[in-house]
This record gives structure tokens, C-alpha cells and sequence, in this order.
């Protein structure tokens, strides 16, 4: 009864938390908003250089992706949190691991997929070369979930802390450079007519790591928070 | 016949020890009220009860014996017995942006099984036309009622209650004192922290006091 009850709550959370979110839409907009306004600004103060601009393109989208991909975490399980519901989540009899992997994925599909919806248009914006576009959003479709899963364990730690922004960002940095690295260098060896599989194999592969190992640590670090 | 057996459960908090060596056993149908100074480590003997909170010492264990009798199951991160009690906190855990009845739709969808519609879970806690309403526009007591339909509808044997009573009205206190009377006449557990007077059957209850 519980395994096959186990896709319905699945679903029944990450519809909850899209409804929340759809509720809410003002909230929805920030991490997008910071996005465009810190990649907008980057021509303003480098000059419109265009050949400069077309070199650090990948770079400066991918900064601000992560930024924005950070300053939301906190959305993950705050509410929740403070309203008493996430203790509700633990309690029930269902794998906790699971749950929280319908919380991150609803919080990617809020944050991390109106990156890549946009970015396109900010890579155009910048300069950046039509095929390499396309790349530039593969590889933001296989690194944000896993900022966002990263960033789930972090937030797990740091919930029940009144001031944990400090904290979080040294937790979370040091793990979301190897995605920003491989990332960029992918769209960097794409620019000098390099083959570039190998990066999005590696990224794909932090990809699935993320989504098999993260959902623990994260369960496990909730507990601790609430106990 | 399902019981719950306490022994021997100790709680330290910030390098205080709140209580030492509790021991009860809790059977179908009996109720059990903690009273207790205000600090006096209630809160955190639920939490343990219900397992968010790992004791310091002790044991709880769960019997079902529907299978065989003294099947003891570690309390903790224990499937049958998440599924068999619900737990209502200091914080209701209402979702302030859904209207009740997705508020509840969900929490049915968390639950293992389920005792009765949301429209007859809504009807007993007072709380009848109020489905569509955001749950941001009910006043506090009205949240607690939305908190208690929830427990309500759970199907859960093991009642955990913290202050089911704050901030009720007179007729709201008569109400859950009738239904939790009702859940123990079926056959129910209930374990409950309250600084009301309650007006139970006294053969029901056991009471243990922490600050003694």
C-alpha cells in the first residue's frame, strides 16, 4: 500500500508547491529578475566591446545563473518550516527522500527552468553565436537541478538556523564549481570548434549523482534540523 | 488491542535535564494527559513520542498485536507507526495561501488511511462553507479547527495533541473534548498536553506531571 500510494504523494507535493508558487508569483519573479538585471548590466560596465562581450558571454550567464540559483534556495523549505507543515512532511509514513525530491523539483521548475526559458535570449543579448546557444542551455538543463539539489542539503543544515546566509553560501560554493567549470569550459572549447561530449557526459553524470545521492543527506540533515 | 509502552525515557535540552526515568504504558481507549509547568520539557516529551526528537535514553515502543501479540516495533523512523499517528503541534501546519480544502486534500494524500470526507471532517470541527476560503483569511481558532479536521480525518489510532485547545472558543473546547471522547470510545489512543481543565471520564485518563 505504501510503494504504490508513493507516486501519488509525490505528485500531490510537488502540485502543492507549484499552486504555492503560483500563489505567490511576485516571489516567483526575484531570482529571475536578479538574473537579467546582473547580465544586463555586465555590457554597461565593460563597454560594448562586442568581441569581449562574445568571449565572457558563457561566463557571465552562468555566474549569474548560479547567483540567482542561490539567493532561492531559501524558498526550498523556509515556509514550511516556519509554518509547522515541514514537520507534518516528516512524520508521515512515507520515505522522507522522496519528498524531498518532489520539493526540489518543484522549486527547479520555479526557478532554474525560467533561467533557461530566458537565457537564450540574454546569450543573444551578449553577442554569443547562434550554435552556441543551444549549448548553453543544454548544459544550464543539466547543471541548475543540480544547484538545486545541492543547495536542498545545504538549506536542510541551515533551516533551523536564525541567520544561516553565510553559512549556506560556504556550504554550497565549493560543490557548485565543478558545474560552473565544466559548464563554461564546454561552451569555451564549442567557441574554438572543440568537441565538447566529454563535459556534458561529466555534467549529465553530476546530474544523476545529484538526483540519487542528494535526496538523504537532505532527509537526514531535516531531522536533525527539526529535532 | 494496540498500546504504546514508554520505559525508562529521559530528556536533556541545552544541558538541562527536563525529566528522568518516565515510565507508562497507554492502551486502546485510555487517554494521556501530560501536565506541567510552563518549561517543563511537554512539548519536547511529544516530540519524542512521535519521533521527531530522539531521547536521551529509553525506549517507546509501539505494539500492534494484530499479527502476533508484543510485536514491538522501534518507534522511530517506523513505518506502521507513522502511519498510525498524527501529530498536531503548536503549529498547525496550514498552508496560509491554499483554501481549506486544499489544505486538507493534501494532507489526505499524506495519509495512510483516511476515516471520513473532508466535507464531514470540516462539518465537525465548526468549520462547515468555509472550503474555498484561503486559510490566510481564518482567524486563529478557526486555523486550529482546520488543524484538528486533519487529525480528524487521518484514520490515525495514536492521537498526539500539543495544546489542542489554544486558542478556541468556549464552544470550539466542548467540541474537541467531545471528540477526542469519541475517538477513545472507539477504541483510540490520545496523548495530550492541556492547561484546561479537562471534563473527561476520569477512568480514561492517566496524567503524569513533569514538574513533580
Amino acid at each position: 500500500m505504501i510503494k504504490s500510494s508513493l507516486a501519488r504523494v509525490f505528485f500531490a507535493l510537488l502540485k502543492r508547491d507549484l499552486l504555492l508558487a503560483f500563489r505567490h508569483r511576485s516571489e516567483l519573479f526575484n531570482p529571475l529578475l536578479f538574473f537579467v538585471l546582473v547580465v544586463t548590466l555586465f555590457p554597461l560596465g565593460t563597454g560594448a566591446d562586442t568581441k569581449l562581450l562574445q568571449a565572457i558571454a558563457p561566463g557571465i550567464i552562468w555566474v549569474a545563473a548560479l547567483l540567482a540559483a542561490m539567493l532561492s534556495l531559501d524558498t526550498i523549505f523556509r515556509s514550511d518550516f516556519e509554518d509547522g507543515s515541514l514537520e507534518l512532511l516528516l512524520l508521515n509514513p512515507h520515505p522522507t527522500s522522496i519528498l524531498v525530491l518532489a520539493k526540489v523539483l518543484a522549486h527547479w521548475l520555479i526557478t532554474g527552468l525560467p533561467l533557461m526559458i530566458i537565457a537564450p535570449l540574454l546569450a543573444l543579448f551578449l553577442g554569443m553565436d547562434q550554435e552556441l546557444i543551444g549549448l548553453l542551455v543544454v548544459t544550464l538543463f543539466l547543471g541548475t537541478p543540480v544547484l538545486s539539489l545541492i543547495g536542498a542539503v545545504a538549506i536542510a543544515l541551515t533551516v533551523g538556523l536564525k541567520r544561516g546566509g553565510i553559512l549556506l553560501s560556504l556550504l554550497v560554493l565549493p560543490f557548485y564549481v565543478p558545474v560552473l567549470i565544466f559548464a563554461t569550459n564546454a561552451i569555451e572549447m564549442a567557441m574554438s570548434g572543440l568537441p565538447v561530449t566529454a563535459q556534458l557526459w561529466i555534467l549529465g553524470s553530476f546530474l544523476l549523482l545529484a538526483i540519487t545521492l542528494t535526496p538523504w543527506p537532505t532527509a537526514a540533515a531535516l531531522k536533525l534540523s527539526l529535532s | 488491542m494496540k498500546y504504546l509502552e514508554v520505559r525508562n525515557l529521559s530528556c536533556v535540552r541545552d544541558d538541562r535535564s527536563l525529566f528522568k526515568a518516565l515510565d507508562f504504558d497507554l492502551a486502546s481507549g485510555q487517554l494521556l494527559l501530560i501536565e506541567g509547568d510552563n518549561g517543563s520539557g511537554k512539548t519536547s516529551l511529544l516530540r519524542i513520542l512521535c519521533g521527531i526528537r530522539l531521547p536521551e535514553q529509553g525506549r517507546v515502543s509501539w505494539h500492534t498485536g494484530a499479527e502476533q501479540l508484543k510485536a514491538e516495533v522501534a518507534v522511530h523512523s517506523n513505518e506502521s507507526y507513522a502511519g498510525d499517528m498524527v501529530f498536531l503541534g503548536h503549529l498547525d501546519g496550514n498552508k496560509l495561501d491554499l483554501t481549506v480544502a486544499e489544505n486538507l486534500e493534501f494532507s489526505r494524500s499524506l495519509a495512510l488511511g483516511n476515516d471520513c470526507s473532508i466535507a464531514q471532517a470540516l462539518e465537525r470541527v465548526g468549520l462547515k462553507h468555509f472550503e474555498d476560503l484561503q486559510v490566510s483569511n481564518l482567524s486563529a481558532g478557526q486555523r486550529r479547527r482546520l488543524a484538528l479536521a486533519r487529525v480528524l480525518m487521518s484514520g490515525a489510532s495514536l492521537w498526539i495533541l500539543d495544546e489542542p485547545f489554544t486558542a478556541l472558543d468556549q464552544q470550539g473546547i466542548e467540541m474537541v473534548e467531545q471528540i477526542i471522547s469519541g475517538h477513545l470510545q472507539q477504541g483510540g489512543l490520545v496523548i495530550m498536553t492541556s492547561h484546561h481543565r479537562v471534563s473527561f471520564d476520569r477512568t480514561m485518563i492517566i496524567s503524569i506531571n513533569l514538574s513533580q
